[in-house]
Parts: C-alpha cells; sequence; structure tokens
C-alpha cells in the first residue's frame, strides 16, 4: 500500500470504513497500481480478501505485493485470502467440460446471460466461517478488472447485476467493502463499456479516476488521480468533493503531489 | 587457512571451502551466489536456455524479437509467457518482416516454432526466412550496406594491421546461438541446412478444417478454437507447460500467428461494425494469453488493426495483450512523397508495454520512432526531420505534418488536444 495516497483518502489499516463500494477507473493509462495498493492495503488491515483476477497470474500479484510488504502466499496459507486465478482456470473450463458448476461457466457460453456462478463462488469465499470468533475482520472484495468480462462475451448489463448482487451481500449483508476496476475506453466509443463505467459510478461511494495526461507522455508525472467522494449523509457543499492530484510511479510506491507541483518542475 | 574457514562457512560444501582456500589470499569478500568456479560441480542455479537473458528489471526470462532495436524499446526483449501483437501496416508490406524476424530468431536460438497462418502454408512461410548475418561477416554487411557491396576475393584481402590477423577469432562459428539478438540479411534466404535443423510445427487453417463444416453451437469461432486445441496440444506435447514436470532439455517454445482477425480466420471483426460475435477474437486472446502464460513461450501475432470497423474491439484487443507496437507505413499516404520524411518508410509506435511483477514498465523516453528497409536490415531509429536549409520560413504544410499522428495508446494522448491546455 502506498502511505500517500491513505494520507489522501483519510484512511489506514485500522480504520477502514465498511460498506462501501470503491471504483477505480483508468483512462489512457495503467490504473493496476491502484489494485496493488488496495490488495495490500486489505491484507494488512486483515480483512478476509476475496480477489477476483482476470487479468494477471498469481505470481505477478505475489512478487508487487512483497515488493509493497505482504505475502500473498502466507496470507492464502492462513486462509486470510481467496484467489481465483482466472487465467489459468479459463483454461480447464475452455477446454474440457466442466464437471460441476464452475465460477467461469460464461466462457463456455454464446452469449452469457448472467455471473450467477462467478457470484455463487463470491458469496462461498466470503462466508462468514461459523462458531468461534471470527479470525479476520470484515470482508473485501476485489475485482480486477471487470471489463475483461465484457471481452468475453458478457453483457454489460450482466456485469453490472452480479456488481449489484456482490454490492447486496458483500456490503449490506456482510459490511464488507469492494473494489473494482474498469477501463474508461475514452473516444473508442465503446458503448457496453461506457454503460459499464457510468453505471457503476452512479453505484460506487469513492470514485478514484487515473487519467494519462492529457498533454501526453512524461517522465516525471505519470498521470493525475482524481478523487471523487460521493456521500449521501454528509452537508451539500461536502457533498460532491472532487480533488485531482497527479502522481509518479516509483519502484515501490506512488508519489502524488498537487497539480503542477511535481519536484522535476520546481 | 583461518580467513579460508571464515569465507567458507556461508557456502557448506566441501567443494567450495577448497575455492575458498584458493581465493584466501586475494580477499576476504565472497558471491553468495552461484560459483562460477568448476570446483562446486554444481550448475548455475538458473537453467540457461539458448537464447534467452533474464531481464534486470523484473527476473523475468526474455527472448529477442529477432530485431535487436525493437528488443531495446520493449525493455530488453519479449518476456517469456507473454503476446506481443503488431497492428500491421495498410497495405502489409513490412509487418510479415517483423513476422519472419521473430520466426528466424526461433531457428537460429534453436527454440521450437509454431506457425499458423489462414493465408500462407507455414512451410511457405519458413522458405522465405531472412539469412542470420554471420558474425564474421556481420561488421562489414552493416557498414556497407546501401553501398556497392562486392565480397572481396579472399586472396585480394587488404591487410591493415596484419598483426591482429593472429589473433584467434572469439566466435569462429558458422552462427553462434549463444548470443541474444541476430541481425538478418533480408536479401538472402535462411540457409536449407539451418532449416532442417528446426524444430516446427505448421497449422494452416484451410488444411484443419473438414470440408463438410460442421457448424456445432460452439462459443467461439470454428477457426479460433481448432487453432487454441492445436497450440494446448503442442504446448503439452513439447513440455513446456510449466505445470507438470520438465523435461530434461528446457526450451522455448515461439508462437507465430500471422493476420489474426482478418475474414479468412472466418472471423467477421472487419467486415461489419455491429457483428454478431464480436467477442470471438478477445476471447481468443484471453485464453492464447492463459496458455503462454502458463508455459515457456512466447507469442507474436500480427492484427490487421486497420481493417476492424469496431474500434471498440481494438481497444479491448491492445488491452488483452501484453505488448503492443503498430507500425504505420507511409506507402500511398501523403507522406511518402513529403521530404520531411524522406529518410524514413514508416512510423514505429510503441503503444503498450506490459507492467510485469513491477510497478512501474520500462518506457523508454523517445516516443517519436520511423523505421526504415535498408537494402538488407530493417532499421529503427528516432524521428529526426532534416534540417531546413532555405532562408524563408517556405517548408509547407509543416504544421500538419509535422505532427505524429495523435496515438491513442496510453500514457501518450493526442498532441491536438493539448495545444490549448496545460498539465504544468
Amino acid at each position: 500500500m502506498f502511505p500517500e495516497l491513505n494520507n489522501l483518502l483519510n484512511i489506514t489499516p485500522d480504520k477502514v470504513e465498511q460498506g462501501k463500494l470503491t471504483l477505480l477507473c483508468d483512462a489512457k493509462t495503467d490504473g493496476s497500481f491502484l489494485v496493488h495498493h488496495f490488495l495490500s492495503f486489505f491484507l494488512k488491515a486483515k480483512c478476509k480478501v476475496c480477489f477476483v483476477a482476470l487479468v494477471q497470474s498469481f505470481s505477478h500479484y505475489n512478487i508487487v505485493g512483497q515488493k509493497l510488504g505482504v505475502s500473498l502466499t502466507t496470507a492464502w496459507e492462513r486462509g486470510q485470502l481467496v484467489f481465483l486465478e482466472a487465467l489459468k482456470t479459463s483454461l480447464d473450463i475452455f477446454f474440457q467440460t466442466p464437471a460441476g458448476p464452475h465460477p467461469l461457466q460464461f466462457l463456455r457460453e454464446a452469449s452469457a446471460r448472467n455471473l450467477q456462478p462467478l457470484y455463487a463462488f463470491v458469496q462461498e469465499a466470503l462466508k462468514p466461517e461459523d462458531g468461534g470468533e471470527a479470525t479476520w475482520r470484515h470482508p473485501v472484495l476485489l475485482v480486477d478488472d471487470l471489463s475483461v468480462l465484457l471481452s468475453l462475451g458478457v453483457r454489460a448489463v450482466a456485469v453490472l447485476d452480479f456488481i449489484h448482487y456482490c454490492r447486496a451481500t458483500v456490503c449490506t449483508e456482510l459490511k464488507g467493502n469492494l473494489v473494482a476496476l474498469v477501463h474508461d475506453s475514452g473516444d473508442a466509443a465503446d458503448e457496453e463499456n461506457d454503460l459499464l463505467v457510468s453505471g457503476l459510478s452512479h453505484q460506487s461511494h469513492l470514485i478514484l479516476r487515473a487519467e494519462g495526461l492529457a498533454t501526453g507522455f512524461c517522465k516525471d508525472v505519470h498521470g493525475q488521480l482524481k478523487v471523487l467522494w460521493r456521500r449521501p449523509s454528509q452537508a451539500a457543499a461536502q457533498r460532491d468533493r472532487s480533488l485531482t492530484y497527479q502522481y509518479k510511479i516509483q519502484d515501490k510506491t506512488v508519489s502524488f503531489f498537487a497539480k503542477g507541483l511535481s519536484p522535476a518542475v520546481l | 587457512m583461518a580467513a579460508a574457514a571464515t569465507c567458507g562457512a556461508g557456502a557448506g560444501s566441501p567443494g567450495s571451502v577448497a575455492a575458498a582456500v584458493d581465493r584466501s589470499s586475494a580477499t576476504s569478500f565472497q558471491r553468495k551466489g552461484p560459483r562460477a568456479g568448476g570446483a562446486d560441480g554444481g550448475g548455475p542455479r538458473l537453467v540457461s536456455i539458448a537464447g534467452t537473458r533474464p531481464s534486470v528489471r523484473n527476473g523475468q526470462l526474455l527472448v529477442s524479437t529477432g530485431l535487436p532495436a525493437l528488443d531495446q524499446l520493449l525493455g530488453g526483449g519479449l518476456a517469456v509467457g507473454t503476446v506481443l501483437l503488431i497492428e500491421e501496416d495498410k497495405y502489409n508490406i513490412y509487418s510479415p518482416l517483423l513476422f519472419k524476424y521473430f520466426l528466424a530468431e526461433g531457428i537460429v536460438s534453436g527454440h521450437t516454432l509454431l506457425v499458423a497462418s489462414a493465408r500462407e502454408h507455414p512451410a511457405g512461410i519458413l522458405q522465405e526466412l531472412p539469412a542470420p548475418l554471420l558474425d564474421d561477416s556481420y561488421e562489414k554487411e552493416f557498414d556497407e550496406d546501401g553501398c556497392n557491396h562486392k565480397t572481396p576475393d579472399s586472396s585480394m584481402k587488404m591487410k591493415i594491421a596484419w598483426r591482429y590477423q593472429l589473433l584467434p577469432k572469439m566466435e569462429a562459428g558458422p552462427v553462434s546461438s549463444s548470443r541474444f539478438g541476430h541481425y538478418y540479411d533480408t536479401s538472402k534466404k535462411i540457409p536449407q541446412e539451418l532449416l532442417r535443423t528446426a524444430k516446427w510445427h505448421g497449422f494452416f487453417l484451410p488444411e484443419r478444417i473438414s470440408p463438410p463444416l460442421t457448424v456445432e453451437p460452439c462459443h467461439l469461432t470454428h477457426g479460433y478454437m481448432k487453432l487454441l486445441e492445436f497450440i494446448k496440444k503442442i504446448v503439452s506435447e513439447e513440455g513446456v507447460d510449466g505445470s507438470h514436470p520438465q523435461k530434461k532439455t528446457k526450451n522455448i517454445l515461439r508462437i507465430g500467428i500471422q493476420s489474426l482477425g482478418s475474414p479468412l480466420w472466418g472471423d467477421d471483426a472487419c467486415c461489419a461494425e455491429a457483428c454478431d460475435d464480436s467477442h470471438s477474437l478477445t476471447k481468443f486472446l484471453y485464453v492464447l494469453r492463459g496458455l503462454v502464460r502458463a508455459s515457456l513461450s512466447a507469442c507474436l501475432v500480427t492484427v490487421p488493426a486497420h481493417l476492424i470497423q469496431n474500434k471498440a474491439i481494438t481497444a479491448r484487443v491492445t488491452s488483452l495483450s501484453d505488448t503492443v507496437v503498430g507500425l504505420e507505413s507511409f506507402v500511398g499516404s501523403e507522406r511518402e512523397t513529403n521530404p520531411l520524411y524522406k529518410d524514413y518508410h514508416g512510423l514505429i509506435h510503441i503503444r503498450q508495454i506490459p507492467r510485469l511483477n513491477n510497478l512501474i514498465c520500462d518506457e523508454s523516453d523517445v516516443k517519436d520512432l520511423a523505421f526504415k528497409l535498408k537494402r538488407k536490415l530493417f532499421t529503427i531509429e528516432r524521428l529526426h526531420l532534416p534540417p531546413d536549409l532555405s532562408d524563408t520560413v517556405s517548408r509547407e504544410s509543416k504544421q500538419d505534418v509535422a505532427v505524429p499522428a495523435p496515438r491513442p495508446g496510453r500514457g501518450c494522448s493526442g498532441l491536438a488536444e493539448g495545444e490549448k491546455h496545460l498539465d504544468f
């Protein structure tokens, strides 16, 4: 996790708001650093994490996690982390008919109606252990990333349904958190994806939007991060507060600074 | 001897103590890593495969694309287990070259090849591969390329600094397969004896599809399904899949897929903007990514991106591949005759570089790159405009043409919209 981002969002591993949907969105840049941040953040916060990894392999997340100070292998052995490595399991279901229900069932269908098996997987993974005191704090569902589901033939409406079900279970029922990444296609005119992004933005409590710089590539500023809180409970003036920072990704951390105040410029 | 004992204590094996005794006079510092000396008897920790090298940044095993200049731009090479996507240029003149370089490099390095095409027969593609430049003649050819080149008679050799002739040649073999990345002579074909030693598997789509097209209710275009099954079969036959215990000799599988997404594959992504199975290509790439990640293989795919009507598919295809390189040739465009670009044949865009095991990627600072096909070599250079020698500002359309085409890739957006806006 990146301490500077925690400061910006005013959260620490000890103090997490529960029951929230955080949307990570990237446009014209790669927002995967946000996923790594939240993965290590919730593992450090001793939450039970279910990670649906659709784009990268386990070892990738593990090695980056080690740079950020968490070991995914240990967390997985202790039962803190449930990891769905879709790249690997997709091969099993793609080439042979599965015996039972499979979380990635939709890969075999020409036009996938729903993501029910995937939801069942999440529900099973985050089910509170019965009896005895809970080892881990509230559950967290992390998805990297939802746009891939569209590429695999799932309709945007089905993805929105899936998130809605997950919100009902994880956020409301179990008082946990949900974090998901989507790509904003920008000017590519991807209607399905636009529908997904706007639908998710409407539901989420906090939106972190990483954007590439409009002026192009820069060695010292990798992009800007817009933070948008959507809190219905607060006063109208505070309600849709939005902040923009520029950031630079370093080897093990990300530094944030106000617009135009990059150390390289000053 | 006391010093030797302390030095050798960490290593533990008797052989290493002996080695420490030998070196104890020199220094008390010892490398803990794999010992190069023969005293150990044990091999290096990392099994080295011909034609590969580990990345300095993330420890990934890299293979060469067959074009050292491109390797450099991609952060040292193509990581094993990733997919490199080449967006074909408009008339498909230059992208087959990159495809052939990739395969030729595999043959020279002794890798196994898997060639898939819907248009040309794989055996035919292999016959057309460029010849590797031999190490002794490489320097000469590289320098004289473009000039009048005549092979001097061996008896007429010019003798400059004759005393160097006595020195032993460092790499005397025909082609050193140990080196990473070779140069190729596009004017010559690959020698037949080299081709005979190569191990390759071909996938030619028309041969694979049974004539009565039994259209079973399939979730993927028929040709793609066949190809994925073929790749999976080869991967497990060659023993390059990491999940199962490996055979004794590890080797790399190079997968080359030509013109994926073209109508010849039975994909209608190129024909209609809103087609029924617009997910075939992306689904194929996803499963391919899964296959490649789980094996010791590197994949190069060329895609006719300019044919794909639906831009949404192009964006999804980009995000599902690891490395994306776009070629934009000047052929047929007004830039061909523009004096600004007279030195080049086209532009090359590095659209995406993967972040593997890392938060950051090896992105080069130079974004304006151009390529040129010389008589024998394909070169990538930094784009330079020629000096303006006229007295007056007479260069027409300087504003229009000098700005490189807007690049929709990540991290580098079009310059046009930035003209008014300043980030800092």
